[in-house]
């Protein structure tokens, strides 16, 4: 009797929750509004199964609860009976899943209009690379991802030195007009999450994966990552603005091209080299630059400031803490921050330039820098990689094909000597 | 009652090799199922274009001939097994002991040659990570060795109590050690096939099943 | 292998020490209490992580200890301990063990040595996994998914050794639930008594049977999907790992695809929620049954349901990668068959009904649980239709939605059948009651409270709430109403995760204490309530095995004094050499 009396406040409870509650889904900024039919469908569906079903259940419980001198029925089975309830379960789920297979036909088919939008996704946080004039993305490949190229866009690639780039994590869109997302990540499993447009999808390393939505609505909606990436997956935040195409415009106009990109990075400053770095390395996905809360201690007015460590010691935040913490996060930890930073092994001259980059952000910079600055020269792009780590030697820009040929040593000499002259016939031409 | 009460009572030996049998059946389910996933593994993996056959010019398995050599040991243990099974079933203790012996050592020579394969190749500085061909031929022969070395454990089970089991009860453990050895050539002579088959043939296949 | 039966042809030996007789047991009920014990203990641990989860999602920032990297890997373990090594080796090791030779009428199971090797294993990859916690770097906070990339890259925590650990854990957990699972599926083919034909099996055996055969074909996929992981992290392998970048370094791997380790893991992982639900599907049967003294509803229906859903969990795996990035029009066939997959589902909960219907119902504890069983799964399979439509997921996927569905469905609703069977089958286990009035308390507690923590829970979802968030600062969609949400729900959790300790507190309580049980307290019809000795002496029937001559549901048969008729009761008393076939011939149709 309690039961089925709890049983039908829960259930009526479930219902006015479900119409009175505060949490219902966002306001809809995208032309996936069928996706929230389908949902409103989903939930007529089963919340008529639920009611019905929960209100038999109470009844029958009241109904035939024990009472002395009760004696069940006996009734084996019902063919009849179970096959209409099959029948009638059969309808519902049609109702549900023919409309869902159809709008979910509208979602796999990205019209043919739809502008280019490139998300990558990478440990903590998201950059946007759209196509130039050509209206074409040059292809990326992971190798060539350097401090320089952060997008790892193919240098001989014609149609990538037009692509426009975002490294912040903010982009823009123009209203109503069809946009199909391609997703690229550079090292883990992330998701290009936008509640307000209902539509996501995973951004898988090794791959290209795409969506598509029209925005309809202006504003600024916040991106999330919804795949975990690791321990900085909650905070990998970024921004999309859907603007009338006026503004759209004149944001396009600011984005510099790749090639520009590339132009620009020679003549740049400490500083400069060091924000790019910080960049492109990803420090800025856990540690913020504006005074905000991330994931690792955060880069504003930190030069110069003293941190208590985790073992309860102070330390002052100058160059050799920067660099040690840098080349070894976890010998220093500052306390309240978990220790989840790896190692970064860069150059000398790279530590310099991220150190004065971290020192131009603190609010006695200046006095700081003009000491610094003879110190500093351009920085090698990209780290070298080590070739010989794999234990066998080969020369770079060549496939690991050849057989290991037995021979004894008098064989291996004469081979070598016939290298050798035919090096000495080149440098006597 | 008592009719049946007392095959209920003490399961004969008939019952007991049809228990053993079943579920040596599911145990090769689960190792079907095993191989097949792996296997299916393989197919998917070779559809990318980093995929080298093992078998190519360059690549450490253009000479299968150590593999055929393996093959063959333990194809001759198998049939070892199947020689211990028929004397067994006939009773012929001796006989039997003395062939399974013999396949247990077949079945060594096996694992041994295959231990051999894999420092050659190691030698060569073909490490697992060189290659997915690679890294598949290590880690499908290692699987297979595993369970080679599982059906070593009931090999040896059945020598050291042969002489407390009973006739039916001694061919039953011959019977099923037989059942495995067969089942495992089986799946290495797939895994074989596999591993040395061109990158066309992977190609084939994998159209055929629709991906 | 299978030479360990020997006792069958020699005399069952009788174990005399102790060691023989509690630790190093080949006796069924022993290792399954063993398996029980250990699985709600880790199950205890697991709680407790989950505890601390919930206090940073509802009070962030109050407990130091939970930072990001201790946030992740007490959801990775919370998620891995109470899927498999709580909820599988509850159902398989501890109820099936425990309840197949009894119900099919066996002296043991028919591989005892390797069932004991079984818990060995078990007990042996719970070390294991335990371990991960205290090994440099902690344990792996990869998510249960244990997805690479992330899973063996630096960026998540316990990649140096807690990850490895994990995946050690779950191949010797698989060849743990290997050799378990052939003792069960074995042991209900072919070491029935006479007269227990496969129709005449209560649906409880039914339903850890086809658990059994799912696991052993599913479980592969998991020890693959380790094994390839374990290559790629230990030898560099590029199973799974494309040419990727880690944290601003170019890693050596390449080629690999991420995909095809969620298509090898959910090939694994779907199964196994069918692994979890299909045996608590069959105990539930046999509690309805029994507590209305009505016989189940539609049995060889309820039968071919539990077949059906088995078979179909196979080709279902892709819809948890709707938005995984894999082949977009794999969706059209993944939703279709696991919407059809809803009517063999749908169709037991309707039986279950019905079989409520014109019963004689009792209230008891086992009953209440049964009931909140139904209630709970009912809600979570229609959350599972929401999630199984392609369309419907998409903006579903990775939000609290599924956090919500998943744990009623998989989470609550079999726990509720785990401690609705406890409380049921413990009387046979020690020979007492457990306390009526602490069972009632913790049935109450327990339903209610985890209604209110997970229904709210979906709108979290709706209203697009992430999963896997250690913290929703500064989130501006995320009301403020949404963190209070999370702090009632942290609340309520708090207090039923507390209440367990009602449940601890019974069992133990009640081995010294409960009222004296008697043989068959329930009057239950199958043949575990017909052992001579309670509980169960080794070897379950020491004179003579029973013979069975009816289905497990006669409850309320007309013309019968009694409103339940044993198994072991003839058709005809005056008449007990009926006749009867070979024991596996299906004769059996229910009276």
């Amino acid at each position: 009797m309690a039961f089925a009396v709890i049983l039908i406040i829960l259930t009526i409870a479930s219902v006015l929750f479900h119409y009175l509650n505060p949490w219902q889904a966002t306001e809809l900024a995208s032309n996936w509004g069928t996706i929230d039919v389908t949902l409103l469908i989903t939930f007529a569906v089963c919340g008529l199964f639920f009611v019905v079903i929960c209100g038999f259940m109470a009844y029958v419980l009241i109904r035939y609860r024990h009472r002395e001198g009760n004696k069940a029925h006996y009734e084996p089975e019902n063919k009849k009976l179970e096959w209409w309830l099959i029948v009638v379960t059969s309808i519902g789920i049609c109702a549900m899943l023919a409309p869902g297979l159809v709008v979910y036909g509208d979602f796999v088919r990205v019209p043919k209009d739809a502008a280019i939008l490139e998300a990558v996704g990478e440990q903590w946080r998201w950059t946007f690379r759209m196509p130039g004039k050509d209206n074409k993305l040059g292809t990326s490949d992971v190798k060539h991802i350097s401090s320089s190229n952060p997008f790892g866009i193919n240098p001989d690639d014609p149609s990538g030195q037009d692509d426009l780039l975002v490294l912040s994590n903010e982009v823009h869109l123009p209203i109503n007009k069809p946009v199909k997302v391609l997703l690229r990540s550079k090292d883990v499993l992330h998701n290009f999450y936008v509640p307000q447009f209902r539509a996501k999808m995973d951004l898988v390393p090794g791959s290209v994966s795409y969506f598509w939505f029209t925005p309809t609505r202006t504003g600024a909606f916040e991106v999330l990552c919804a795949e975990h990436c690791g321990v900085g997956h909650f905070n990998m935040r970024g921004k999309v603005f859907v603007d009338e195409p006026d503004v759209y415009e004149s944001w396009l106009e600011s984005l510099p091209t790749y090639a520009e990109s590339l132009v620009r990075d020679v003549s740049l400053g400490l500083e400069e080299q060091g924000k790019q770095l910080s960049e492109s390395r990803g420090c800025l996905a856990c540690h913020s630059v504006d005074g905000s809360q991330s994931l690792g201690p955060g880069w504003l007015n930190l030069y110069g400031a003293t941190e208590t460590l985790v073992d309860g010691t102070t330390v002052t935040v100058d160059d050799d803490y920067l660099k040690e913490s840098i080349t070894d996060p976890g010998a220093k930890v500052v306390k309240g921050y978990p220790n989840v930073m790896v190692a970064y092994d860069f150059s000398p001259e790279q530590l310099d330039a991220t150190v004065a980059y971290i020192r131009s952000l603190a609010a006695s910079a200046e006095e700081n820098e003009v000491e610094r600055e003879e110190e500093s020269a351009p920085p090698e792009a990209g780290n070298t990689a080590d070739p010989v780590s794999r234990g066998r030697q080969l020369v770079q820009g060549y496939p690991r094909i050849m057989q290991p040929y037995p021979s004894n040593d008098s064989d291996t000499h004469a081979l070598v000597e016939f290298t050798q002259s035919i090096h000495n016939d080149k440098q006597g031409d | 009652m008592s009719s049946y009460s007392v095959s209920a009572e003490r399961p004969d030996y008939q019952t007991l090799n049809r228990r053993a049998k079943t579920g040596l059946r599911f145990l090769l389910a689960a190792i079907t199922s095993l191989f097949f996933l792996f296997i299916l593994a393989l197919m998917i993996r070779a559809q990318f274009n980093d995929w080298e056959s093992l078998s190519a010019p360059w690549n450490p398995l253009a000479n299968p001939a150590p593999l055929w050599v393996n093959t063959l040991m333990l194809a001759l243990g198998s049939a070892s097994m199947q020689w211990a099974r028929v004397a067994a079933r006939k009773h012929h203790r001796e006989l039997a002991l003395q062939v399974m012996l013999l396949a247990g050592f077949f079945t060594l020579a096996f694992l041994v040659g295959q231990v051999w394969l894999w420092r050659q190749l190691s030698a060569l500085g073909f490490y697992a990570s060189a290659n997915p061909a690679n890294g598949f031929f290590y880690m499908l022969t290692g699987v297979h060795a595993v369970h080679m070395l599982g059906g070593l454990i009931g090999w040896s089970k059945t020598l050291l109590s042969a002489k407390r089991y009973a006739n039916e009860k001694f061919s039953t453990a011959v019977e099923l050690c037989a059942i495995y050895w067969h089942y495992l050539l089986g799946i290495w002579l797939v895994l074989f096939a596999l591993l040395v088959c061109e990158p066309e043939t992977f190609a084939a296949i994998a159209s055929f099943c629709g991906f | 292998m299978a030479y360990a039966e020997d006792a069958e042809l020699e005399e069952l030996h009788e174990p005399h020490s102790f060691w023989t007789k509690y630790i190093w047991s080949q006796d069924h009920k022993v290792i399954a209490i063993q398996y029980s014990l250990t699985a709600i203990f880790v199950g205890l641990i697991a709680l407790v992580l989950s505890g601390l989860m919930r206090m940073q999602i509802g009070f962030p920032g109050s407990l130091e200890t939970v930072d990001p990297t201790a946030y992740y890997q007490y959801m990775t373990m919370h998620g891995m301990i109470m899927v498999i090594y709580l909820l599988t080796a509850l159902f398989l090791g501890g109820f099936g063990n425990y309840l197949i030779p009894l119900m099919v009428g066996a002296r043991d199971m028919v591989f005892p040595f390797v069932n004991m090797l079984s818990y060995w294993a078990y007990l042996l990859s719970v070390i294991i996994l335990l371990a991960s916690f205290f090994v440099p770097g902690g344990a792996t906070g990869a998510g249960w998914t244990l997805y690479p990339p992330q899973a063996i890259t630096p960026g998540t925590p316990g990649t140096d050794w807690g990850i490895v650990l994990m995946l050690v854990s779950l191949a010797v957990f698989i060849v743990a639930a290997t050799m378990g699972g052939l003792n069960y599926v074995t042991t209900v083919l072919q070491a029935r008594t006479h007269g227990m034909t496969l129709f005449r099996m209560p649906l409880s055996v039914w339903g850890i049977f086809v658990a059994t055969i799912l696991a052993l074909l599913a479980f592969p996929a998991l020890f693959v999907s380790a094994v390839m992981m374990l290559f790629d992290k230990l030898l560099g392998t590029s199973f799974f790992m494309p040419e990727m970048m880690s944290l601003g370094q170019q890693l050596d791997h390449k080629g690999g695809s991420p995909i095809l380790f969620q298509h090898l893991f959910w090939f694994f992982g779907h199964p196994e929620v069918y692994i979890v639900a299909l045996p608590a599907f069959g105990l539930v049967s046999d509690l309805i049954s029994t507590h209305s003294r009505k016989n189940i509803f539609g049995y060889r229906m309820m039968v071919w349901a539990i077949v059906a859903i088995g078979g179909l969990s196979f080709i279902v795996w892709a819809h948890h990668m709707y938005v995984s990035g894999m082949n977009p029009y794999f969706g059209f066939f993944f939703a279709t068959t696991t919407l059809i997959i809803a009517v063999p589902t749908a169709l037991k909960v309707y039986n279950w009904l019905l079989t409520l219907w014109r019963g004689d119902i009792h209230m008891t504890v086992p009953m209440l649980f049964s009931l909140a069983f139904i209630m709970t799964f009912l809600v979570g399979g229609l959350t599972g239709l929401f999630l199984g439509n392609v369309i419907v997921d998409i903006p579903l996927s990775d939000t609290y939605f599924v956090v919500a569905h998943f744990h009623m469905v998989m989470g609550v609703a079999p726990i509720l059948v785990v401690f609705g069977a406890i409380y049921h089958w413990y009387p046979k286990i020690t020979g007492r009651m457990m306390n009526d009035t602490i069972g009632k308390w913790h049935f109450w507690i327990t339903f209610i409270g985890t209604y209110l923590i997970y229904f709210p829970m979906h709108y979290l979802g709706i209203q697009g709430m992430p999963r896997r968030y250690f913290s929703y600062e500064e989130i501006e969609f995320i009301p403020q109403s949404a963190h209070d949400l999370n702090t009632f729900i942290t609340v309520t959790a708090i207090f039923v995760g507390v209440a367990q300790l009602l449940f601890v507190f019974n069992m133990f309580h009640s081995l010294f204490y409960g009222r004296e049980a008697g043989p068959n307290p329930w009057r239950a019809t199958s043949l575990e309530w017909q052992t001579p000795q309670t509980p169960p002496v080794h070897g379950n029937w020491p004179q003579k095995l029973p013979v069975v001559y009816r289905w497990a549901y006669d409850y309320s048969v007309p013309g019968m004094e009694e409103d339940y008729t044993p198994q072991t009761v003839p058709d005809d008393p005056a008449h007990e050499s009926i006749q009867h076939d070979e024991a596996g011939n299906p004769d059996g149709a229910p009276a």
